[in-house]
């Protein structure tokens, strides 16, 4: 598909005068769709987005040009565009290719909120799969008019419909402007799943070979005309206010265009990039700010984060209290584990283009979601929201929320004080390592008891985190924003709800426990900067409860696998684990010297994608990382509409996840964030890579779409750990499971 | 003025010498190929072939390179003739966000113009300083190894297809 409208020229830009104007032109029928979702009370009898935009147009058109599917979802690298296409011509009986999908675009698109939760597919799949199948029948039933044949006796293929003798209507000409202006019904004639063509198949990803041939991809490549070029001087800590700055020399070196200042924020534009580079280094130097030392100790972080305030939410109450109970118990074992702050990392540092024109702004962007960005910017800028478009085009993986909104604040911010222009705006390596919003540190404690015949007779968990998510909102979550000189300051953190919660997400255990207490010590205080994190808090809550669970396997003299099993009914989750066993050869397993295994399970969010995982690894005190030697996975996440995506997702946040367990853990001193590059912040190289995962997809079709994005990263920190603990012998509480901390452990 | 051989075709470029290649690429000749990543060579998105040889694009002055021929991933193939990397990485899907494709494409290139047929071992110590943040690393590794296969068997047939301004 590539990226559309990538090289408009400025006249382009401008003659569509505030963009949402000319796609209202463009797109009568889909100019209200948004104004639509935005306005209603969602249709909760309807599937997926069809709630909230029920419209059958605002997803399909159909015209002699061919077929358009629109998405408010937003391709991050998951491959969910190649997914929507192939759901959209299944039930259309096309092929893919007669398929163009328009992404994220507040001019053009739903409003789907943040592409975020593994839930592009249940929303976004759901709608355009439902929306796809009535238009299908809509057409039917007016080629059974045309074509004076029962509605029964005609076919779909090919873009069109075929009656028994062969005579056949084209798609196009059955469908005027108004055709598919209709609501959408709660029930559609979907396709038969035991016939499906196009969905279940291993599509090739259609933006992978604008990528290979270095086509223009990414926001990073959009080069508008007239375009210019901005850095940003981020302060150097979270606290730091500019006392002062020396903008004179800045001015005159060479390309410089303006040096934009606004309390402490601080920006300077120029006709070429690296001129741009070159004069923030100059700006930076010129620089004396005033710096407070807001952060805690790094070496007390985690008492600090125990004696906090804290608020509680409970999140699982079952059975009788464990007083009662423990007497019963064979049993009974404690463990504490602590994770520190973690980083997105994305491999290019957030960019953004925005063109301020006629009072109106538009804004290209990598965000997680444009509907959101624009209610934020409209209030940053103090522009009606009428008045910004946000139109996504693709950067580098994200993995949650990140600095894209950030970049595009500073867009459009620089943007405004050079009218006319398109102000291009890169964030250096440091900005994003030291600015980002970093997945939370979380400590948890937990405590159970087996009974005599090796069964969970109580379990109480107990887990320590912030907010796991501060996406704007509103402009206050913009943090270009905390630095102007009438500055916004952020709202207070909120717990998110359950049942997919946050800190608390996965913390509720999925097995058969009769008395169990699970709750959550949400601390608001956060020092350092924290939001969304691919899969929130399930990283950290699998990797301790399937570390528990080995424990208390452990104790019970019973397999892990088989300890799993017995505490565990849902069918489909019997069949991950054991499908992941079995791969993996787990009951026939000959340790080697020095190797082990280890074994983990989830249903991400307790509702979504069930993935179970074996993997093995060799620890040898010469070397100071362990390897981790084979991995095998099985997922089901429902319907599998393209198996290849899943496994390329899957193993993808396998070996993210082995990189955050392993590795990973921000540094800071009092004031500032010491972990600014790839060698303060080392992750997961080739050399430490498994030798191989082999991912097995087990395909459920004509069920709900659940969603794979996150379903790895708990249960992987879980089998790794859980392997590396057979291999040394040794418990592991504390992320990373760093070399040294093994070796430690080792005594070597 | 500096003169440099890129993609096979001679350019002038009027940048300060001091500028990195990169930015020449990108920004002075609108090549999308080489990314920028961190700007410290500690990441390899910005990879690119200098004589033949992988260069972190980010950290080489211009001013360097006067008459050196420079190759990006736009000079291995197109959609209609694709380099054998490139087909390689479309038959593996070996990439997710894509991000950091291109520098490993032309990492491998570099590898593959040394070593014609390497081993895993060989491939992952080549490609060890390329980041990558989605966990696409294997798939890679297996691209890679089918395109050194793909080039044996064409040179065993009397053609080259490892790219065209190889
Ligand atoms: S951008 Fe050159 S090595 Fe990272
Ligand atoms: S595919 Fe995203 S960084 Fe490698």
């Amino acid at each position: 598909m590539g990226v559309p409208d990538m090289k408009v020229s400025r006249r382009a830009v401008l003659s569509t005068g505030g963009a949402l104007v000319v796609s209202f032109a463009l797109a009568p029928s889909l100019a209200g769709a948004a104004a639509r979702s935005a306005g209603r009370a969602a249709d909760r009898s309807l599937p997926g987005s069809l709630r909230s935009t029920p419209m059958l147009d605002a997803w399909l058109r159909i015209d002699a040009g061919g077929i358009t599917v629109f998405t408010g979802k937003a391709e991050l690298g998951q491959g969910i565009k190649t997914a929507l296409i192939q759901v959209a011509a299944e039930e259309l009986a096309v092929q893919p290719q007669a398929i163009t999908l328009v992404t994220a675009d507040t001019a053009r698109t739903p409003d789907e909120g943040y592409t975020a939760g593994s839930l592009s597919m249940e929303d976004s799949g759901t709608a355009i799969m439902n929306a796809a199948a009535q238009a299908r029948e809509i057409m039917m039933r007016l080629a059974s008019e045309r074509l004076r044949q029962p509605r029964g006796e005609l076919t779909a293929a090919q873009g069109a419909v075929i009656a028994p003798g062969g005579r056949r209507i084209a798609y196009a000409d059955l469908v005027s402007d108004r055709t598919l202006h209709v609501r959408a019904e709660p029930r559609s004639p979907l396709g038969n799943p035991a016939h499906r063509r196009v969905m279940g198949r291993s599509w090739p990803r259609v933006d992978v070979p604008a990528k290979v041939f270095g086509e223009r991809a990414f926001v990073q490549d959009l080069r508008l005309a007239d375009m210019v070029h901005a850095r940003v001087v981020r302060p150097p800590s979270y606290g730091a206010r500019l006392r002062s700055v020396e903008t004179a020399p800045i001015l005159r070196l060479p390309g410089v265009l303006r040096v934009v200042r606004n309390g402490s924020y601080l920006a300077v534009v120029a006709r070429r990039e690296y001129q741009a580079i070159v004069a923030m280094e100059a700006l930076s130097r010129s620089a004396s700010w005033e710096e407070t030392a807001s952060l805690p100790h790094q070496s007390r972080l985690f008492a600090d984060l125990l004696a906090w305030p804290s608020r509680d939410v409970p999140v699982g109450r079952r059975g009788r209290p464990p007083s009662l109970r423990r007497s019963h118990a064979a049993t009974m074992l404690e463990a504490e584990y602590r994770r520190g702050y973690l980083m997105h990392g994305s491999i290019g540092p957030s960019c953004a283009v925005a063109l301020f024109d006629h009072g109106a702004l538009t804004v290209w962007t990598q965000t997680q979601g444009v509907y959101p960005l624009r209610s934020a910017l409209a209030g940053l800028i103090g522009l009606p929201e009428s008045r910004v478009r946000c139109i996504q085009v693709e950067g580098a993986g994200c993995y949650g929320h990140n600095g894209a909104d950030d970049a595009a604040a500073d867009a459009a911010l620089i943007a405004k004080q050079v009218p006319g222009r398109p102000v291009r705006v890169q964030w250096m390596r440091a900005d994003e390592h030291k600015w980002e919003p970093y997945g939370p540190a979380m400590l948890a404690r937990v405590r159970g008891a087996l009974d005599a015949a090796g069964h969970i007779a109580w379990w109480q968990y107990q887990v320590w985190s912030n907010t796991h998510s501060t996406r704007p909102g509103g402009a206050r979550e913009l943090m270009p924003a905390w630095y102007l000189e009438r500055p916004l300051s952020p709202p207070a953190p909120r717990p998110l709800p359950l049942p997919a919660g946050g800190g608390d997400r996965n913390a509720l255990p999925l097995y058969r426990i009769p008395s169990l207490r699970v709750d959550y010590r949400f601390v608001p205080k956060m020092p350092l900067r924290v939001s969304a994190l691919r899969s929130l808090g399930a990283h950290f809550n699998v990797f301790a409860i399937e570390s528990f669970m080995d424990e208390l396997a452990r104790a019970g003299k019973l397999d892990p696998v088989e300890f799993r099993l017995r505490h565990l009914d849902d069918p489909r989750a019997l069949a991950v684990i054991r499908t992941a066993a079995e791969r993996f050869g787990w009951r026939a397993y000959r340790r080697l010297a020095g190797c082990g295994k280890g074994f983990a399970f989830a249903r991400y969010k307790n509702l979504a994608a069930y993935l179970a995982i074996a993997v093995e690894v060799s620890v040898d005190r010469g070397e100071p990382m362990p390897r981790v030697l084979r991995v095998v996975a099985a997922v089901d996440s429902g319907e599998a509409v393209n198996p290849d995506g899943i496994r390329n997702q899957i193993e993808g946040g396998i070996i993210q996840a082995f990189s955050w367990t392993l590795l990973e853990s921000v540094k800071f001193d009092r004031t500032r964030i010491t972990s600014r590059d790839w060698a303060s912040y080392p992750i997961l190289r080739f050399s430490a890579a498994p030798r191989s995962v082999e991912v097995v997809v087990l395909n459920r079709p004509g069920q709900p779409f659940l969603g794979t994005g996150e379903a790895a990263q708990g249960p992987a920190a879980g089998a790794l750990a859980n392997a590396l603990a057979d291999a040394a012998g040794l418990k592991l509480q504390d992320l990373p499971l760093s070399g040294d901390r093994i070796k430690g452990a080792m005594g070597s | 003025m500096i003169r440099l051989i890129v993609n096979g075709r001679p350019v002038e470029v009027d940048d300060e010498p001091s500028t990195p290649l990169l930015y020449v690429l990108r920004d002075t000749l609108e090549l999308n190929g080489a990314k920028f990543g961190c700007g410290l060579g500690q990441c390899g998105a910005c990879t690119v072939l200098v004589e033949g040889a992988a260069v972190f694009s980010c950290v080489v002055p211009v001013g360097d390179l006067a008459g050196q021929r420079i190759t990006t991933v736009e000079g291995l193939g197109t959609r209609e003739r694709p380099g054998a990397l490139q087909h390689a990485f479309i038959e593996e899907q070996a990439a997710q966000c894509g991000y950091c494709t291109a520098g490993m494409i032309m990492r491998a290139q570099g590898l593959l113009e040394r070593n014609a047929s390497p081993t895993d071992e060989e491939i992952r110590a080549a490609l060890e300083p390329n980041l990558c943040r989605c966990g696409t690393h294997l798939r890679i590794v297996r691209a890679v190894r089918r395109a050194a296969e793909a080039r044996q068997r064409a040179v065993a047939s009397g053609l080259s297809s490892l790219g065209r301004a190889g």
